[in-house]
């Protein structure tokens, strides 16, 4: 909490964000920048995108990222130019690898795990088409033996 | 000598938290009434000396104590009163003691409120209760005791960040963690039940209004706390799926999911199993919740070892508490019976599939949360997990969530008639169909998923007033009688209707700032003209404002709309000497149909001398975020009023107090 605390001081006394005078005069490049730098961490701050956080880290990586996408980089190509900077930590969106298959794949088993508890709780459940569970072979066995011996007369 | 008091009353309640984490249970396994009973006057005690500990501490904070190590770390004598008060709970030793004093609080209410509770249920409860209280108390004095005297005393202290100086701030974490404790609660009456070895409708019932209160803290501590980034931080930003929001939200989600499951459980008597492991997972999401935000484990794994005896602590605690419940819920859950039978398509399979997704979104936000932890302690490796992964798994799973949602309300019990509840919902397919379609016309060049979460909601909102209307006949018989009906109705139906409304309402809101909102960034000078969403405004320059403990530049920007005067907008840069910090204080102009939002601050290059940046957006029904949250909160507040839950509370094997119209 008291890391929190220093940086969100650290926050306060700098300027905010991505500023006017690195806005790119190109505007469908400069949506590209905005769309990169919110993906991209700013690695000294407290989780925070470089496209809000307000540190001068931040604001060279904003810049460094408009000055690759000026130059004609693609956007997968600014990507991997942060990553061998920075390395995987840079990017919010965690890349395949063998590292993350865990992390993507778990909604995935977690999901097939749960739907398979539902359908299995639903079987379980189930009210059956006259609204009464039906009675297992066992129980048929019982019941169709004492209704033969109430026919027969003999009791209970 | 006050904090002395403070120390002296914290000692004390930890050993009556022994004597009542014994004695009660203890007399309820060999049936006696006397030591069953005592939890009512340790339960009580315990709460008035935590208070006592609590107010020893509230004091020293109020008149700057500064021989309390605490004091001179969190307050400064410059402070305005309020958050001095506030600071009683801003440190990690603060906020501990103030978690404890709501557990005690709550026990106490079970304790003397509860009196229609079997004696031996109540016993083994408070009994649970005092177990947690007993293990935070210890954890409190022996690793983090917030009356540790410093000698020789500081002048001043050092804490003035006037970021955190806010009101809405100060609210946010007591409401939080009137949320966390209040599952505290839940939590002991699903251990004392699994002991007891027995759970049924009545259970239920006495649970759901205890789970009630603490979701609508939570829902208002979170609210609360996206409002305070919404305004405070400068960038019009509300949630970022910050792990330290994450650690909030998923005792929110599984508590919804909790919330649900005991409707079935009270009204059916099934799901039994399930609604006891939910409360047990929720408060152990809770108990995390507390720890993983207080221990700095989320800045770095290697925070965590830097105190390495509060960490062993700590995670003693969440082992023994988690892992304790567990067990015993692996031993005593399988031998409890399944309950009612149901069909798939009916009112428990609808809460069924609630309670599949919600228990599956929680699943993913633990996951993503906690991976990068995980990965840097067995490998070393960084990575981040941020918003693209939280919205690529988390959104997906919450909107098919919100069709059941729609059509949840209007399932029977047992067995539904789908093709009767689907003729009752043909006109809000209708029209929600059309919305899809103008929204799309609108929106042609937004997103997809925008355009689809929008009719969705559309299709909440009206499904949700639909089965409204249909349950006092609206319409369909005379005005009085419906107006009759409308009072004689369940209060808990009219908070579900409240509530799921709200959730609709804020959906309009999350996707309307988030998929189509604009945003402006310059240099700015005295008459610099910008347009932005249909809005022509003006930059007049700064005028200097003498705060009470602050100097503020305030700018003045002049806002028109098609030749005429709309509002004035005045965005501060506050700058707080004797703290040696600024804070931008954003202006916001909010409308139902959204906020005009601008902030200014200083130019980061510094050749720009003269010239304000100026940061100006219009995002799009954003205030319907917070309008739709408090909607959440009066939705279970208003449920929390039901007559049932008041008065009505059963004694076992009595049938269900009669209720003039079916509710929920």
């Amino acid at each position: 909490m008291i890391r929190l605390f220093i940086i969100l001081i650290f926050m306060a006394t700098s300027a905010a964000a991505v500023e006017p005078d690195e806005i790119l005069s190109d505007p469908a490049l400069e949506f590209r920048a905005r769309d990169i730098s919110a993906n991209l961490r700013c690695v000294v701050c407290q989780n925070e995108p470089i496209d809000t956080s307000n540190s001068g880290v931040a604001r060279d990586l904003r810049l460094l990222v408009r000055e690759r996408l000026v130059a004609g980089d693609t956007d997968e190509q600014v990507y991997d130019y942060m990553v061998s900077r920075y390395g995987d930590y840079v990017l919010f969106n965690p890349p395949w690898k063998s590292t993350t298959y865990a992390l993507w794949l778990a909604p995935f088993v977690i999901a097939l795990l749960g739907g398979f508890c539902v359908i299995m709780v639903f079987r379980r459940s189930n009210v059956g088409p006259e609204g009464v569970a039906t009675l297992t072979a066992d129980e048929e066995d019982i019941f169709a033996d004492v209704t033969k011996r109430n026919t027969d007369g003999t009791t209970l | 000598m006050i904090p002395e008091i403070g120390q002296f009353a914290l000692t004390l309640a930890l050993m009556t938290a022994v004597v009542q984490g014994i004695l009660p249970i203890w007399g309820a396994a060999r049936n006696n009434a006397v030591w069953m009973r005592s939890a009512t006057p340790t339960a009580a005690l315990q709460c008035i000396l935590i208070a006592i500990a609590f107010g020893a501490l509230m004091r020293s904070f109020v008149v700057s104590d500064f021989t309390v190590v605490n004091v001179v770390e969190n307050s400064h004598s410059l402070k305005p009163m309020l958050f001095k008060v506030a600071g009683t709970w801003g440190s990690h030793e603060g906020s501990l003691l103030l978690w404890t004093l709501i557990l005690a609080v709550f026990g106490a209410a079970v304790a003397l409120l509860g009196q229609n509770i079997p004696t031996s249920l109540k016993a083994r409860t408070l009994s649970v209760q005092a177990w947690i209280s007993t293990g935070f108390l210890s954890f409190m004095l022996f690793t983090s005791n917030p009356f540790d005297r410093i000698f020789p005393a500081p002048l001043d202290g050092n804490d003035l960040n006037p970021l955190l100086q806010d009101v809405g701030l100060a609210m946010h974490p007591p409401l939080l963690y009137i949320g966390y404790v209040g599952f505290s609660i839940v939590f002991s009456f699903a251990v004392a039940a699994l002991i007891e070895g027995r759970v049924d409708p009545a259970w239920a019932r006495w649970v759901r209004p205890w789970t009630l209160a603490a979701w609508v803290a939570l829902t208002g501590g979170i609210a609360l706390g996206s409002w305070w980034a919404y305004y405070e931080l400068g960038w019009g930003g509300w949630w970022f799926w910050d792990p330290v929001e994450n650690v909030s939200f998923m005792p929110w989600l599984l508590g919804t999911a909790l919330l649900h499951s005991a409707v079935v459980t009270e009204k059916r008597g099934a799901f039994k199993s399930w609604t006891i492991l939910l409360a047990i997972l929720t408060f152990s999401l809770s108990l995390l919740g507390t720890f993983i935000v207080r221990s700095g484990l989320l800045t770095s794994v290697h925070a965590f070892a830097v105190d390495p005896e509060r960490g062993a602590y700590i995670l003693g605690l969440l082992v023994l508490s988690i892992g304790g419940s567990l067990t015993l819920y692996a031993i005593r859950a399988p031998k409890m019976d399944p309950g009612g039978l149901f069909a798939p398509v009916s009112r428990e399979g609808g809460l069924l599939i609630n309670n599949l997704l919600l228990a599956l979104a929680t699943a993913t936000v633990l996951f993503g949360t906690l991976y990068p932890l995980f990965l840097e302690a067995i490998t070393g490796d960084k990575i981040s997990v941020g918003p693209p992964f939280f919205n690529a798994s988390f959104i997906p799973i919450m909107l098919p969530l919100v069709i059941v949602m729609g059509v949840g309300p209007f399932l029977s019990w047992k067995r539904a008639d789908l093709p009767g509840v689907f003729d009752r919902l043909k006109w809000v397919i209708f029209i929600t169909l059309i919305s899809l379609l103008v929204v799309w016309y609108m929106q042609t060049k937004g997103p997809a998923l925008a355009v689809l979460a929008m009719a969705i909601a559309v299709w909440l909102l009206l499904a949700t007033l639909r089965e409204w209307s249909l349950r006092i006949k609206l319409g369909q018989v005379s005005f009085s009688e419906s107006r009759d009906r409308l009072r004689r109705v369940p209060r808990s139906s009219h908070g579900m209707t409240l509530a799921h409304a709200g959730l609709a309402v804020c959906i309009f809101g999350f996707v309307g700032s988030s998929a189509w909102k604009s945003e402006e960034v310059l240099f700015v000078e005295p008459g610099t003209q910008i347009e932005i969403a249909g809005f022509d405004v003006t930059f007049e320059g700064t005028e200097r404002v003498q705060g009470p403990n602050y100097v503020a530049a305030v700018g003045v920007l002049r806002v028109m709309r098609n030749g005429r005067d709309v509002t004035v907008l005045r965005p501060e840069r506050r700058t707080y000497p004797v703290a040696q910090s600024q804070t931008t204080e954003a202006a916001i102009r909010s409308t139902p149909a959204g906020d005009l939002y601008a902030s200014i601050t200083e130019p980061a290059n510094e050749d720009a001398t003269g010239k304000w940046t100026l940061r100006i957006l219009y995002e799009p029904l954003v205030g319907l975020v917070w309008l739709g949250s408090l909607m959440l909160v009066l939705g279970g507040l208003t449920s929390l009023t039901d007559r049932r839950l008041r008065v009505g509370s059963p004694k076992r094997k009595t049938p269900v107090a009669t209720a003039p119209i079916a509710g929920e």
